[in-house]
């Protein structure tokens, strides 16, 4: 079938050469990298995690969120997503990939990345990390493949798709479940030191992810003569408005455990993030544009007229995609470094060449999703 | 040939598309095949007529002089080192590194310090003439030099 | 296929013919046994070269009959004897030996053993009446090598581990550079080399490896001097301000001193069982 990405008309092939050129330029970045060492990235002894890892945990969300169209469709014969899972599990392929390539270009020594697979260490949650990914990667390139191929060729998957299928929907929120492990398991960061981190990793997940995929499928409907058809866009806008909401409680309950017991180590966490500590703030701009968005979305999308209407649907799905990716991103990432054990102040801020070198990441997924959409899009076309 | 098949042929002919007594793109074909072959003796007509010179390591260090004849051994046989130094220098980190075993036996008995830069580069403190002849030779740029220093007591001055 | 020579489904009443009895194989079935066979062949070959190769290991590889050696390595420093000279030559000695480059860049200096004030040392039990001594006093701190250490939990190659006498320890020839022990630590103990920092280094040493970019370091309790038999550059520096030795020894330096004085550590709770002391 991959044949079929290969054909395609002028704009399609724009949208991949331009990709290309972006990866290509990102790539150029990483060789500078390379050679200089991290040191030309923001970050710092105090702030050893910046925006490459927050992209990975941003993607980590979106990539479980396939499972948001599996689940409903496999399990419980909603069949309003049938024509849709295919684009949540070939998304998961492509924020997979992305997840994978962040942390190889953060890594110190990348030429080493095969000790952990040549020293498996089962106490660190790193090492899950990479199983579960791995795991994650090709349960969904297999099925979404071979479900489509079956399309295709208008016949039934072979039966021994399905087991996988249900591997697939409990593993989904176990990849996100270990990154949030990532985090809520370290003494020294009280920031994180929560067990709330991996509900509210799930809650923005599967608000941030069905989003993505609102938008994706919109221009798919916009550019392709494939329409994934207005139910299932309302049932995923469902879900999002859920999410987002359950999104901000969370971060509502932790302020309030936060603030309500007033320890001050706890506390100095969100002072920095929402209010600055003497006179570092770079984030604190970001951090309530993130917070007031999401509930603007969340009271925006509550309301049906918004939902139904294509238009302002996707405009609360942007405002859902950013206001989670600012507030997952950089925002958990710095706020846990910030302030260090020493309880002082170092600000992160990337630099140009850490987001060029990001940007090619992030084209390279959408590169991945554009071929892998393509053929899909081509399947669903012919087979009406 | 049959008859059917020579209809079948025919009006597959007729697409325009089907050429069965001439190969299918036959110009890009050929003149692809040609460049390859070019590119790829292109080393061979580059160096035609150039020997690469034997690599000549050089045991002439001011620490293996000092040594009587007799003693200029290293801690295993000089054709074993040759084959398998670099395994031995992986054996030798691990054991100091991980296990803490400081002290290796040669196969004299002597004993020896397990360290590259205090024990192997003591003796063999002339890099560009004694290692690196041969990995220059066989074009080897060993990652162990991304952090242990060649020439140390010339480094810390 | 093959097997019987008479076929099932007529009993013995008819043989095979020389055709049918004649073994097939088809093509798929061919390539499947003759992958598995060549995994098997390539894995067992291995496997018997392994098991049969010599175990030479054993014999030729010794600890050092002058090592230093202890059930569990502890420290004590004695902020009472310590003065603000003594502990710039301690850090000093500890950075010339192992050769911790001087990055310049704050943001992204590497330092094994340095000061701090009470108030960053131990957040949290500062207060605002503190004793003036307290607040001129600049503590000598380094990794803790503690006793539940969550930076070895956190490794995903082994880069770092405990040894068995309570050392945690970097192998900088493993390590990925991930970072996760950086964000482990609790006591900000790790740095990281953001470049080649080899020639940034002031005062070199030829005996000890420096590092590349990419890998973490730390304190490593002089593991390489205790190994020759020699205690660490900082305690042999420090006037005796600085104790260290086995805390499963009821009869050594360390455990008499904490007989003798009240010792506090660097943020207990965390449960990380820090096996460094402060006499304050």
């Amino acid at each position: 079938m991959f044949e079929r990405a290969l054909a395609g008309d002028k704009r399609y092939w724009g949208l991949v050469i331009g990709l290309l050129a972006v990866i290509g330029a990102g790539f150029v970045a990483y060789l500078v990298q390379l050679r200089l060492g991290l040191q030309v990235t923001g970050m710092s002894r105090d702030v050893s995690w910046g925006f490459y890892i927050a992209q990975f945990t941003y993607l980590v969300g979106v990539a479980a969120s396939a499972v948001m169209l599996v689940l409903p469709y496999y399990l419980h014969d909603y069949k309003v997503f049938g024509r849709i899972t295919i684009l949540g599990e070939f998304l998961a392929v492509a924020a997979v990939s992305m997840c994978v390539l962040f942390i190889f270009v953060d890594l110190g020594r990348p030429m080493r990345v095969f000790n952990v697979m040549l020293h498996p260490t089962p106490n660190s949650v790193l090492f899950w990390d990479m199983v579960v990914l791995s795991g994650y990667f090709l349960l969904n390139i297999i099925v979404g493949w071979n479900v489509l191929e079956a399309e295709k060729n208008q016949a039934p998957p072979p039966s021994w798709v399905k087991p996988l299928i249900y591997l697939s929907i409990p593993w989904a929120p176990c990849i996100h479940i270990v990154t949030a492990f990532l985090y809520a398991g370290l003494p020294g960061r009280g920031f994180w030191l929560t067990a709330i981190m991996a509900p509210r990793f799930l809650a923005s997940a599967f608000a941030s992810g069905p989003a993505l995929l609102i938008l994706l499928a919109l221009i798919i409907k916009k550019f392709t003569k494939f329409d994934p058809g207005t139910k299932p866009i309302q049932t995923l806008a469902k879900i999002v408005t859920y999410c987002i909401i359950i999104n901000v409680l969370f971060v509502l309950f932790e302020v309030f455990t936060v603030f309500y017991s007033q320890i001050p180590e706890h506390m100095r966490h969100f002072e920095y993030l929402f209010v600055g500590i003497a006179g570092y703030g770079k984030l604190v701009p970001w951090m309530w544009t993130s917070m007031i968005g999401m509930i603007a979305a969340s009271i925006l999308l509550v309301i049906p007229a918004v939902r139904r209407n294509h238009t302002t649907l996707a405009v609360a799905c942007v405002m859902v995609v950013v206001t989670t990716w600012i507030d997952k991103g950089l925002g958990l990432i710095t706020g846990g470094f910030v302030p260090n054990p020493f309880d002082r102040i170092t600000e992160y801020w990337p630099t140009a060449l850490e987001l060029l070198i990001s940007l090619g990441v992030w084209a390279a997924g959408f590169l991945i999703l554009t071929i892998l959409y393509k053929i899909a899009v081509s399947v669903k076309e012919e087979i009406g | 040939m049959p008859e059917e098949k020579k209809k079948v042929i025919n009006s597959l002919k007729e697409t325009g598309f089907y050429k069965q007594d001439r190969m299918y793109d036959r110009g890009k074909v050929i003149a692809g095949i040609v460049v390859f072959i070019v590119v790829a003796a292109l080393p061979f007509f580059y160096n035609a007529g150039k020997a690469a010179k034997m690599p000549e390591p050089k045991l002439d260090t001011p620490m293996i002089q000092q040594l009587p004849e007799a003693e200029r051994v290293c801690v295993l046989p000089t054709d074993e080192m040759r084959e398998r130094h670099m395994v031995l220098l992986d054996e030798w980190r691990d054991q100091v590194v991980r296990e803490g075993k400081r002290e290796y036996t040669g196969f004299t008995g002597k004993k020896y310090t397990v360290s590259l830069q205090n024990t192997c580069l003591a003796c063999h403190s002339n890099y560009d003439e004694f290692c690196n002849e041969c990995h220059q030779y066989t074009v080897q740029t060993p990652v162990c030099w991304d952090c242990h220093i060649q020439k140390p007591k010339e480094w810390a001055g | 296929m093959l097997g019987l020579p008479y076929t099932k489904a007529e009993g013995m009443g008819r043989m095979k013919t020389v055709e049918e009895k004649t073994p097939t194989i088809d093509r798929r079935k061919f390539l499947k046994i003759t992958g598995l066979s060549t995994i098997a062949g390539l894995l067992g070959g291995w496997k018997c070269i392994e098991l049969l190769a010599p175990g030479e290991l054993e014999a030729t590889y010794l600890a050092k009959t002058e090592a230093l050696t202890a059930k569990r390595w502890a420290m004590v420093i004695d902020m009472k004897k310590l003065t603000d000279d003594v502990a710039a030559r301690c850090i000093e000695s500890c950075h010339h030996i192992h050769n911790v480059p001087d990055v310049g860049d704050p943001k992204r200096e590497i330092k094994w053993l340095w000061l701090e004030r009470f108030e960053n040392a131990f957040p949290g039990d500062e207060h605002e009446h503190m004793a003036e001594s307290l607040e001129e006093t600049r503590f000598l701190v380094l990794c803790n090598h503690c006793d539940n250490p969550p930076c070895v939990r956190v490794c995903p190659t082994k880069a770092t581990w405990q040894r068995e006498d309570g050392i945690i320890m970097m192998d900088q020839h493993r390590c990925i550079g991930c970072r996760y022990c950086m964000a482990a630590c609790p006591f900000g103990a790790r740095s990281f080399n953001w470049g080649d920092y080899r020639d940034l280094v002031k005062n070199k040493s030829p005996e000890y490896p420096p590092r590349t970019k990419g890998v973490v370091e730390k304190c490593n309790f002089c593991a390489d001097r205790l190994g020759k038999g020699e205690m660490p550059a900082c305690v042999e520096e420090s006037e005796g301000a600085m104790v260290f030795g086995d805390l499963m020894d009821s009869q050594s330096d360390v455990r008499k001193i904490m007989r003798e004085h009240y010792t506090i550590r660097r943020k207990p709770y965390m449960g990380t069982s820090p096996q460094v002391y402060y006499v304050i």
